[in-house]
């Protein structure tokens, strides 16, 4: 990749992990679409509650794949950034989030 | 576990990582964030898992969906641990040249997800004859 020649990557890197970005805030989509339904079948306060919860992780989620996607573009033919452990850790906790407004709906 | 509690640590601190060895081809550190996010889907299919459970089967008993939707919900909180713990620990075995690290979680996610699986079929049938 040193060369000026083979600026392009073979493998399109950067593209695939925009994708995989993409992906896993559809999978997080998911999870807070149901928790919506949840709450509009239960009609109760406390489910209302939680439900909002969970589109605020979503968004979070959502907010810090924007990010890393804006990161990943922006570097374009150059090196891409390093993906930053607090930025991981944002994300593992967002899906954490996640499943403890889940599990507060279930008991 | 110390060594997890060691990881954790790393979670927050990315200059840590940074300062051993060399940086890696940036390709397989992306690769590395791919795994991460693949594991983090399939901890968000968990928890989905988790919120369907609780949707889909009104007619179960509360403990039987209680117990079932929990389980799913806390192998998706494991699985999302694990994801960001193993990230950290295959970016510090690239960087330091090492052998990517082995583990047993691939295993006993399958095992736990079969378990709630067959729990999940055993359940629904006896709930459907009684």
């Amino acid at each position: 990749m040193s060369a000026p020649t083979s600026r392009r990557d073979p493998g399109l890197q950067p593209e695939r992990t925009r994708l995989a970005w993409r992906r896993t805030t559809l999978s997080s989509t998911v999870a807070a679409v149901l928790a919506v339904k949840a709450a509009l079948y239960d009609r109760a306060a406390g489910g209302f509650a939680i439900a909002a919860l969970c589109c605020l992780f979503w968004l979070g989620f959502l907010v810090l794949a924007h990010r890393r996607i804006r990161a990943l573009a922006s570097a374009g033919a150059g090196r891409p950034p390093l993906l930053a452990p607090r930025h991981a850790a944002a994300a593992t906790l967002c899906a954490i989030a996640l499943a403890v407004c889940a599990a507060a709906l279930v008991l | 576990m110390s060594e997890f509690a060691r990881n954790i640590r790393l979670w927050f601190a990315p200059e840590e990582i940074r300062e051993e060895g060399e940086t890696p081809d940036y390709r397989f550190s992306l690769a590395n964030e791919r795994t991460f996010l693949a594991w983090l889907r399939t901890a968000l299919a968990l928890i989905g898992g988790g919120f369907a459970v609780d949707q889909f089967l009104p007619h179960l008993s509360w403990a039987w969906r209680a117990g079932l939707s929990l389980a799913l919900l806390v192998s998706g909180v494991l699985c999302s641990l694990r994801a960001i713990n193993h990230w950290v620990r295959c970016e510090r075995a690239m960087r330091r040249e090492e052998d990517l690290p082995s583990s047993r979680f691939p295993t006993l996610l399958s095992l736990a997800v079969a378990v709630v699986a067959v729990a999940m079929v055993a359940v629904v049938l006896v709930g459907r004859a009684g």
